[in-house]
């Protein structure tokens, strides 16, 4: 039975304490961009500036628990200077790890099926770093939605991005 | 009202110890801790009373109801309507045999009023007249009805006390056609006068709607008494089965009322060129009805009888005055209660802030200590703006609760504030 060390961790409680890259950009030349948790009402407002196919600049507004808080911190401190192809890869590797643990939660004791699917990949831990801190959030399922809020308003604002360029 | 009047044992006004072991829920444990729920506001639990009486309905008795004429047919039909009696008398009405519509829920009921009467009724313009402190079940069909028809929405107001408004109460009353109000508001426990509001809308010419969804499974309650034209509440928060509901209405009320669902059992007779409606109260009941939750229900309305309302009513005033003494005690400045000082006008909801733990986190950490709290908007996100928060946790008591429980939800809060600190 998950306990709350498995959801609360140290660098979780850090940066729900210490929020990192806290703040707004002046837009333009950012784009900025709000995601909303309806369950909880959560929001996240995060400012992006992105040049030369790079997040350069990353801030975050909003308020919500200390889930969505510390994701989106972690967040911001994962992907900032990073190429947004990379982020995107990121935003995958993430959101695999929220899923993969998501859908095993949801078969209860029913063994694996045996057919392979994207899900049953493994999720490169190592390539999440910090952010691996979130994994116990899937042993929760109700909170997983806090933890992919921001993650899901970066991919929607990187998509925004783009069609504003092309 | 029926009300049995017990020694009381213990400390209270009724016999928690005895009435835990009423509810088989209560009796597991949840992270190892003693199962403590308070959650009531949102669904309450049930005694073994009501799961034995729909269990025994469904292996005894069961047909569908007003078709058959064989026994059993015949047993289904007069469980079915003596729940309905039961049920009316609960609430004072005066006639139940036809005022007593069963629903879904309290929710489907006001959609009910909004969609029958209020289509039928109000005409662009007409004002209809809401509080600040509704469910959106108490706001939506009013804000559907709004768009469709084009009506004039006011708003009651709650003053620094979470109570409401009441010094502007007639110019917002001049020329209103209906107001609804909840008779206990889910978040904050506030109780409103509700008789005196009735009359004062009443003066005008206006109808009101009660929303009693928390008031009937926590307060004696007597139609007559408070005025209402129309009153709606769930039987899943007073003890009941889920999937069903009350709308009571006055007779003449409902009698020139369209019907809502229109299909079988609630007509007289249908020709290839239109239909004529049952009587009441079958002309709002269209289809197979929830047979085994009348019956359940039937069995929580006896069983808060056998308890006594006036003996409910005061446990939870004196639980609530116990955690309002205690989470004061404990937290002082730290902790914030949305909702009325004292007992006399408030229920035993307490919708609170601590510290700026967000609500979502503070529900979690109880929950591993088997505290069952709610956090969230309530379903009343004007409320949640009105009072600058986008959500509270919120801990509400019935019958089954104790002091002990307001211990445990104390030692959860002072939990979270250091895993916060």
């Amino acid at each position: 039975m998950p306990g709350l060390e498995d959801l609360y961790r140290e660098i979780i409680l850090d940066h729900y304490r210490s929020p990192r890259n806290r703040g707004e950009l002046p837009e333009p030349p950012a784009h900025r961009v709000e995601g909303f948790n309806p369950l909880c009402g959560d929001e996240v407002v995060l400012y992006l500036l992105v040049e030369d196919d790079k997040v350069v600049d990353i801030r975050i507004a909003g308020q919500g628990c200390s889930i969505s808080q510390s994701s989106a911190s972690l967040m911001s401190a994962a992907v900032k200077d990073k190429a947004v192809e990379e982020v995107r890869g990121l935003i995958r590797t993430f959101k695999s790890m929220m899923s993969i643990h998501e859908a095993r939660l949801g078969d209860g004791d029913e063994p694996d099926s045996g057919e392979a699917t994207a899900e049953d990949e493994p999720v490169d831990l190592a390539a999440l770093g910090e952010l691996a801190a979130l994994q116990g959030v899937v042993k929760f399922p109700v909170r997983i939605k806090c933890a992919t809020l921001s993650w899901n308003t970066l991919a929607q604002g990187l998509d925004e991005v783009e069609k504003l360029a092309s | 009202m029926a009300q049995v009047n017990r020694a009381p044992t213990g400390s209270g006004p009724l016999d928690v110890e005895r009435i835990k072991k009423d509810f088989p829920v209560l009796a597991q444990s949840a992270h190892g801790h003693r199962l403590v729920y308070l959650d009531s506001a949102s669904s309450s639990q049930h005694p073994q009373a009501v799961l034995d009486a729909m269990d025994d309905y469904y292996a005894t008795s069961h047909a569908n109801v007003h078709r058959g004429v064989y026994a059993l047919a015949e047993e289904a039909d007069r469980r079915y309507e003596s729940a309905r009696i039961t049920v009316g008398r609960f609430i004072g009405a005066p006639q139940p045999e036809v005022e007593v519509v069963f629903v879904k829920n309290a929710t489907e009921a006001i959609n009910m009023v909004a969609a029958t009467w209020g289509r039928a009724n109000l005409q662009p313009g007409d004002a209809v007249l809401l509080t600040e402190m509704e469910h959106h079940s108490n706001l939506v069909p009013w804000l559907m009805l709004a768009d469709e028809r084009g009506l004039e929405l006011r708003w009651i107001g709650l003053d620094d006390g979470y109570r409401l408004e009441s010094s502007d109460l007639d110019r917002l009353l001049d020329g209103v056609k209906l107001v609804a109000c909840s008779s206990m508001s889910n978040v904050l426990g506030t109780i409103p006068p509700f008789a005196r509001l009735a009359e004062a809308a009443h003066a005008v010419g206006a109808l009101v709607v009660a929303d009693g969804a928390q008031s009937v499974p926590h307060l004696a309650t007597d139609v007559h008494a408070m005025g209402c034209d129309f009153l709606a509440f769930s039987a899943h928060k007073m003890l009941g089965p889920t999937g069903i509901g009350v709308l009571w209405a006055r007779a003449e009320l409902l009698e020139s009322m369209p019907p809502y669902l229109g299909g079988g059992g609630m007509i007289r007779d249908v020709r290839r060129d239109g239909f004529s409606p049952n009587v009441l109260p079958w002309k709002f009941e269209a289809g197979t009805p929830p047979i085994a939750e009348a019956v359940g229900l039937a069995a929580a309305v006896r069983y808060l009888e056998a308890l006594g309302m006036g003996q409910v009513r005061a446990h939870e005033v004196s639980l609530t005055a116990y955690a309002q003494r205690t989470l004061t005690d404990r937290f002082g400045d730290d902790l914030q209660i949305f909702g009325p000082e004292g007992t006399e006008d408030r229920g035993g909801v307490l919708s609170v802030a601590y510290r700026d733990v967000h609500p979502h986190d503070l529900s979690q950490v109880l929950d591993q200590q088997g505290v069952c709290v709610r956090a969230g908007h309530h379903c009343a996100k004007p409320l949640m703006r009105r009072l600058g928060v986008t959500a509270t946790a919120r801990a509400s008591f019935y019958v089954y609760n104790d002091f002990s429980d307001v211990d445990a939800l104390a030692d959860g809060l002072e939990m979270a504030g250091t895993l916060f600190s």
